[in-house]
């Protein structure tokens, strides 16, 4: 009996057999992950509209340029780093592919293309999430658990124009910029690998960089990291503001399994829709 | 009939299945101090958070000078920017600012004043509050008692004209709390807000309250002052009132002013017809002049060691003290006449101009410098009462009676 506790206490289930309930419990339970999902859904978009209405209220401006500083230009440093590498290691790769085919002359265009289209936005945002979606999450979520965003709010000052705005606006400017530091450094990475470790002659290598780049890719790459951002930003500061509705735990713990979950729905977010903003552009 | 400020109509609310308020009904009115009082995890935050609109009720309705209140965010819309504000138990101070940002967040966020006249006034409440030298500090490098300040400051700062207190004195020592509440009973006489007050600190909140609303059971079973809840014949007064008020009060270590009672009562049994008592009141007067000086901790210092000094000198020859209001205390003598007691009260008054009134000073101006200009004096008054006398009565003789019997001023002397 104490597997049914929901739909026993619902007047409306009464007289149905337990075996009948047996049956319809999988589907009673999709049907309600499905409709809070829904929920949560159309919460987060009005979240995120309501938040981006206040970006453009007064006093605004000091608060998105201290944003900018905690997601963008403390960003910098694991950007560079994690682009170096990731331009490295692609280019070592790929020419160890390509050479096959004798077609080593391409590394230029696959580290490029490869880079300003895929893995510049895409792992960007990745990190980003890592740093600074997870600090923003603990950050309001702490916020919210310590009652400082009940006190904004009778301080009659809006908690979502206060502190969420901020950051989205912050995220949407800070997006782009850093992917494209990433994938300049990849760039280089790649030069690193093929020409200086892998002897790659330097003009070939950049000459196809230079003729394969089209504006394009660079502005659909830019696309992708602004929705991105969106995104990081939203689900972010979502999980955070509301760590206090979580039904599976409280305080502290709640910041924590709320971090968990916007790092990880952050990062699915991130690929899926990738692959549907890829799907679009190339239309 | 005077149209209550915040009235709720048979409010309840149930958070899941557990009903915390049932059918609450309750009348706060303009200008005064009003304090709920009831056991822990009773629902006193949680009514005090439907007055500002944190909480919304599942049932009844809440009306803020006779016109209901809407739900949700436009609750708020209801008062004016500035007019309500609301000290939370635990402070709600922002970890990540500094004291001064804290303050000053409210203006800064929510009016256009220039910077010069935000840093004038946060100043001001930061030095009122004891908090300037504190002000380039982060909440968590500050104990709690000057956390408490801050978040008092901030409450303040917009000068609004109802003030919410969610147990602002919980985790403090005696000293800190009744300094706290001081500072709230001076303000609130300064500025003139409506203070509403969540407490469990009884008998202590008495002392600065006008109004008192008892929450037991889900709802709200008295309303009164805090003299009228004596009187109050209800489960609420010996399951509550007495498990929260020892028979002590805690700052003076003197008599609660209940079990005062029960003693002068049991002490009228025991005296014959025509037998004759006194009762000598003590007055510290003006304690502002100490907070002034000193500080709100240098005040509560001082009516503490006052205490001690009764309790110590006419404790020991049969009497029996409380402290009456927030700078009184009376002591019944219940064996003597008006003649011996005069011979007691003048052997009090030297042994207190030698010691007491040093000690008071002493206790009152801790790091403050040996020099600082300061004016308060100390009176006493005595008064015979008899068995069929209200001990009211009696204490009323005895303020007729007060004479100064000591002084401090400022160039040192008694």
């Amino acid at each position: 009996m104490a597997l049914f506790p929901k739909l026993q206490k619902s007047p409306g289930n009464r007289g149905i057999p337990d075996a009948v309930r047996l049956l319809l419990n999988p589907f009673a339970l999709t049907g309600r992950a499905t409709i809070d999902w829904i929920k949560s859904l159309g919460a987060s978009a009005i979240f995120l509209l309501l938040a981006i209405l206040g970006i453009f209220q007064p006093k605004q401006f000091p608060k998105i340029v201290q944003q900018l500083f905690y997601i963008g230009a403390r960003s910098t440093l694991i950007i560079i780093l994690v682009g170096l590498f990731t331009g490295m290691v692609l280019g070592l790769q790929s020419y160890y592919a390509l050479v096959k085919f004798g077609a080593e002359g391409a590394l230029g265009t696959l580290v490029a293309l490869s880079l300003v289209r895929e893995l510049g936005p895409v792992l960007t945002a990745i990190m980003i999430t890592a740093r600074a979606g997870s600090a923003i999450t603990a950050e309001i979520g702490i916020q919210r658990i310590s009652e400082q965003i009940d006190a904004l709010d009778t301080m009659r000052i809006n908690p979502l124009r206060y502190l969420i705005s901020p950051r989205i606006a912050a995220s949407v400017i800070s997006f782009p910029i850093l992917t494209a530091l990433f994938d300049l450094i990849g760039i280089v990475g790649g030069y690193v690998s093929v020409v200086i470790v892998l002897g790659v002659t330097s003009n070939t290598y950049f000459y196809r960089v230079q003729s394969s780049l089209e504006l394009k890719d660079i502005t659909d790459g830019f696309i992708k990291s602004i929705v991105f951002a969106l995104i990081v930003s939203t689900v972010c500061c979502f999980q955070g503001y509301f760590t206090h509705m979580r039904s599976d735990s409280h305080g502290a713990k709640a910041v924590g399994l709320s971090t968990t979950s916007a790092v990880v729905l952050s990062c699915v977010l991130i690929l899926l829709s990738d692959y549907v903003v890829t799907s679009l552009l190339l239309v | 009939m005077e149209t209550p400020l915040i009235e709720f109509q048979n409010v309840t609310k149930r958070f899941g299945t557990k009903t915390v308020l049932e059918r609450v009904n309750l009348k706060i009115y303009e200008g005064e101090v009003t304090t709920i009082i009831g056991l822990s995890g009773g629902g006193k935050s949680v009514l005090l958070k439907h007055i500002i609109g944190l909480l919304e009720p599942d049932e009844g309705t809440i009306l803020f000078r006779g016109q209901p209140l809407r739900e949700g965010k436009r609750h708020l819309a209801a008062f004016s920017p500035g007019e309500i504000s609301y000290m939370f138990q635990d402070n709600a101070l922002f970890d990540s600012m500094t004291i001064y940002d804290n303050v000053a967040l409210p203006l800064v966020e929510t009016t256009n004043l220039a910077k010069a006249e935000i840093r004038k006034r946060v100043m001001a409440r930061l030095e009122q509050t004891e908090l300037t030298e504190a002000r380039y500090k982060f909440p968590s490098e500050l104990s709690g008692g000057m956390q408490k300040r801050a978040a008092l400051a901030r409450a303040l700062i917009m000068e609004p004209k109802i003030v919410l207190f969610d147990e602002p004195t919980s985790g403090q020592d005696p000293v800190r709390k009744n300094a706290i509440l001081s500072m709230i009973a001076q303000y609130q006489r300064k500025f003139g807000f409506t203070a509403i007050l969540v407490s469990h600190e009884i008998p202590d909140v008495y002392f600065i309250s006008n109004r008192i609303l008892a929450l037991y059971d889900r709802k709200i079973v008295f309303q009164g002052t805090p003299e009228e809840l004596e009187e109050f014949d209800h489960p609420f007064n010996d399951e509550v009132i007495r498990s929260l008020e020892g028979f002590q009060e805690e700052l003076t270590g003197l008599y609660s002013r209940r079990r005062f009672k029960v003693l002068y009562h049991g002490q009228l049994k025991r005296t014959g017809y025509g037998e004759a008592y006194s009762v000598v009141i003590f007055t510290l007067d003006s304690p502002e002049a100490i907070v002034d000086k000193w500080g709100y901790d240098a005040e509560q210092e001082a009516v503490r060691r006052m205490g001690g000094f009764i309790n110590k000198h006419l404790d020991a020859i049969g009497g029996f003290s409380t402290r009456y209001s927030a700078n009184q205390f009376v002591t019944v003598l219940p064996y003597s006449d008006l003649d011996e007691a005069n011979d007691i009260l003048k052997k009090f008054i030297a042994d207190f101009k030698e010691y007491g009134i040093q000690s008071l000073k002493a206790g009152g101006n801790g790091s403050v410098p040996a020099n600082a200009c300061i004016d308060f004096s100390v009176q006493a008054g005595l008064a015979q009462g008899q068995p069929f006398m209200k001990i009211e009565t009696v204490i009323e003789a005895a303020m007729q009676q007060q004479k100064e019997i000591g002084r401090v001023t400022c160039s040192a002397k008694e």
